[in-house]
């Protein structure tokens, strides 16, 4: 069928089934959203108030869905905007198609107006990115990126389209990618480390598992949770490993990194085997390598060959997708009991919740706390809410006190640490799962960087239950300066504005907390029904997240208090 | 830990863009390159990237695995000088009043092997190939001696001492996958 190449790239994304885009319109790429015009029916197109918006909010789609993300913009100002949002699903592996607008191929290389070397400047921050100077090309390029993005360990990939290519015609056909020879998604099984790995996990006494994101991407959680099951392991998770195993199952032993749980920190260093599963030895969950699990043998289950011994040699690497992986691992294992070794971790627990957890989630005077807030919210939603975070205390605090029923429920900005990540996102998290209800917590100065997205909560009415933190501060770098910098503060104190009175702009409701006794009823209020709500709670100027292993250094070092 | 040259070695696929996917990666780690060499390889449609670079194996490993995981790249190896026949070629302009005040013209094309591409009144062009070591030594005796006037090295190139390209077993195990694909593709279809 003969069509522009703007209409062909809109049918090429029906045909992957994408439903919802986030984008803006601009000049390089208004062939294409004049073809979205007719489609209004078939595609849901969500108008964020700035490109970094949209690229935030299509990751916030595929980290809750698992799809590729979808994000439609144009060039130049539009692309480096954006490039924020790709560098992010670069570090945390979220399948994410960037499709910008270039000016067209006769102009490219002339500094024509709103041009910029897209090609040049993504590379290093996208799995794929390609050029579509032809309206021939459409069709394969969107095959092949959705190929790429979604497929091994998910990345970004993006399209620069140029304008030429979007207005000439082309007979449109499209065939999905299922195969490109220079790459091999997920590697074949290598039996040999499986059963090297097998057999430490036999010997072990003390066998102790650290759970990664990869478990989420492979929709291995079933898997996993019948390997430790079997062999009766105790497990942590990484930042992006959240939601991996539910909170309350019965191996499941918490955070592990610079603000995770005592007794797995602890236990990292006193295990006999380690096995990482699909994790990468980020320097926030190892602090300094020379120490970390040194004891240890350690078994690494990865699917990208490049992440085996970057960080950290180990004894066992084993390079392949958890999904096939852990049920090869779980056939080897021998059924074992590890009750001694498993119940040594209470008496740290213990520990922490005398020194860190009950001051900061029941405190009896004093300002309220973000881990009183938290902790509240969670059990509001019985723990099945997605909890989409923004970067700093905020965030830590949400990963050691929302607890999670299902997997994909805590979704934040892990390798990149981008504030004004989590308004963005919590948009496509809502979108992805209209059904669930999801809490954002941000902090005041996260939740200023993106805060023009409470337009596009506004015109779509997407219901986002929005909770600000508000400590006057940017308390994470605070933190540090009190306690690395001998408390000189320097610019982290905020003069904040009512934040209520901008939501009440955007007619969203909100209300502002100041009283603990206030707490619970205004949290009620916000989960009352599915509209849109911003909560903002005026918490401790001066609180702290607790525990902390300063940076490269190792468990001992860890403060309490 | 120790510093060596290495030679990377990486198959590429002919599209635009991938010398920049590749050099940002050396980029990133602070690498220096030392030469660099790209052209067609044996098999049809395939580039042959040789880079050299002086570095400890620790970073050459990892290097070359994230050059391998690009989407682009065929296949990306290292090896040391031991496991390679190199070459490198040198083109060497001087003055012909001065090499013929020389006088040894005849000795000195003999010992260093040098081939004669041009001779002009006024300049005389020289080609040597061998290791940078042979090519750089026939450098610094004309510069000594009667002087350059141009000179130009190219970038290594290379080959493994084993039998075979390493990237033919690879291309042939895809284009297996490859039919295994499309065949439980047409099945579903």
């Amino acid at each position: 069928m003969k069509m522009t190449g703007a209409k062909a790239l809109i049918e090429s994304l029906l045909q992957e089934g994408v439903e919802t885009i986030f984008g803006y319109p601009g000049g390089a790429i208004l062939p294409v959203f004049d073809a979205l015009y007719d489609y209004d029916r078939k595609v849901n197109h969500i108008l964020t108030r700035h490109e970094q918006g949209a690229a935030h909010a299509a990751e916030g789609y595929a980290r809750v869905s698992g799809k590729v993300g979808v994000c439609l913009i144009t060039s130049g100002p539009a692309a480096t905007n954006a490039i924020t949002g790709i560098s992010d699903a670069m570090l945390d592996s979220v399948p994410l198609l960037v499709i910008t607008g270039q000016v067209g191929a006769s102009l490219l290389g002339t500094d024509a107006f709103q041009e910029i070397d897209v090609i040049g400047i993504t590379q290093p921050i996208t799995k794929w990115s390609y050029q579509i100077r032809r309206a021939e090309d459409v069709a394969w390029a969107v095959a092949r990126a959705f190929y790429i993005a979604s497929t091994g360990r998910p990345g970004p990939v993006v399209l620069d389209f140029t304008k030429n290519a979007q207005s000439e015609e082309v007979d449109f056909q499209y065939k999905p990618c299922k195969f490109i020879r220079s790459y091999v998604p997920v590697p074949e099984v290598n039996f040999s480390q499986i059963e090297k790995a097998a057999e430490l996990i036999n010997a072990a006494e003390k066998p102790f598992a650290v759970v990664g994101h990869g478990v989420i991407l492979g929709q291995a959680e079933k898997d996993l949770m019948e390997f430790l099951e079997k062999a009766d392991i105790p497990a942590a998770w990484t930042l992006l490993g959240a939601s991996a195993m539910p909170s309350d199952f019965r191996l499941n032993k918490g955070f592990v990194g610079m603000h995770g749980n005592v007794a797995p920190n602890m236990k990292t260093n006193e295990c006999d085997v380690l096995i990482a599963i699909g994790m990468r030895f980020d320097d926030r969950v190892t602090g300094d390598l020379k120490t970390y699990a040194s004891q240890a043998k350690i078994i690494h289950i990865d699917i990208d060959a490049a992440e085996l011994n970057k960080n950290l040699k180990v004894e066992v690497p084993v390079l392949g997708s958890v999904k096939d992986v852990l049920p090869a691992l779980t056939k080897l294992v021998k059924p074992a009991k590890h009750t001694e070794w498993i119940d040594s971790f209470d008496i740290f627990e213990k520990t922490e919740y005398e020194k860190v957890i009950e001051r900061e989630v029941f405190p009896k005077s004093g300002k309220i706390t973000m881990g009183e807030v938290i902790h509240k919210v969670s059990e509001a939603t019985q723990h099945n809410a997605i909890c989409v975070t923004d970067v700093g205390q905020n965030q830590m605090a949400s990963a050691r006190y929302f607890k999670f029923s299902q997997s994909r429920s805590l979704i934040t900005s892990g390798g990149l640490g981008t504030m004004g990540f989590g308004l963005p996102a919590a948009i496509g998290a809502k979108i992805a799962a209209p059904d669930r209800t999801v809490c954002l917590f941000a902090g005041d100065g996260g939740f200023q960087m993106t805060i023009q997205e409470l337009g596009t909560i506004m015109e779509n009415n997407i219901g986002v239950k929005m909770i600000v933190l508000d400590n006057k501060f940017l308390g994470m770098v605070r933190q540090w300066q009190e306690l690395f910098y001998e408390e000189r503060y320097s610019f982290t104190k905020m003069k904040n504005p009512d934040f209520v009175a901008i939501g009440k702009a955007y007619n969203i409701d909100g209300k502002l907390v100041n009283e603990r006794e206030e707490l619970d009823e205004a949290i009620a209020d916000m989960l009352k029904d599915d509209r849109p709500y911003l909560l903002v709670v005026n918490v401790e100027t001066k609180g702290m997240v607790y525990p902390m292993i300063p940076a490269g250094t190792s468990v001992t070092n860890i403060i309490l208090e | 830990m120790e510093k060596t040259l290495y030679t990377v070695i990486i198959f590429s696929e002919n599209t635009v863009g991938v010398l920049n996917q590749i050099t940002v990666i050396f980029t990133r780690r602070g690498l220096n390159i030392e030469t660099l060499s790209v052209s067609p390889s044996a098999i049809a449609g395939i580039h042959k990237f040789t880079i050299t670079v002086i570095t400890t194996q620790d970073v050459i490993e990892k290097v070359v695995q994230q050059i391998d995981k690009r989407v682009d790249i065929l296949k990306a190896y290292y090896n040391t000088d031991e496991d390679l026949v190199h070459q490198e070629i040198a083109l060497y302009k001087v003055a012909t009043d001065k090499l013929l005040e020389l006088g040894s013209i005849e000795k000195m094309i003999r010992d260093y092997q040098i081939h004669v591409l041009e001779l002009t009144e006024n300049c005389v062009v020289f080609e040597k190939t061998g290791h940078y070591q042979e090519t750089q030594k026939l450098f610094e005796e004309l510069s000594s001696t009667i002087g350059v006037l141009q000179f130009i090295r190219s970038g290594r190139i290379a080959i493994t001492k084993s039998k075979v390209e390493r990237l033919s077993d690879m291309l042939e195990k895809m284009s297996k996958l490859e039919q295994k694909v499309n065949a439980t593709t047409e099945t579903q279809e």
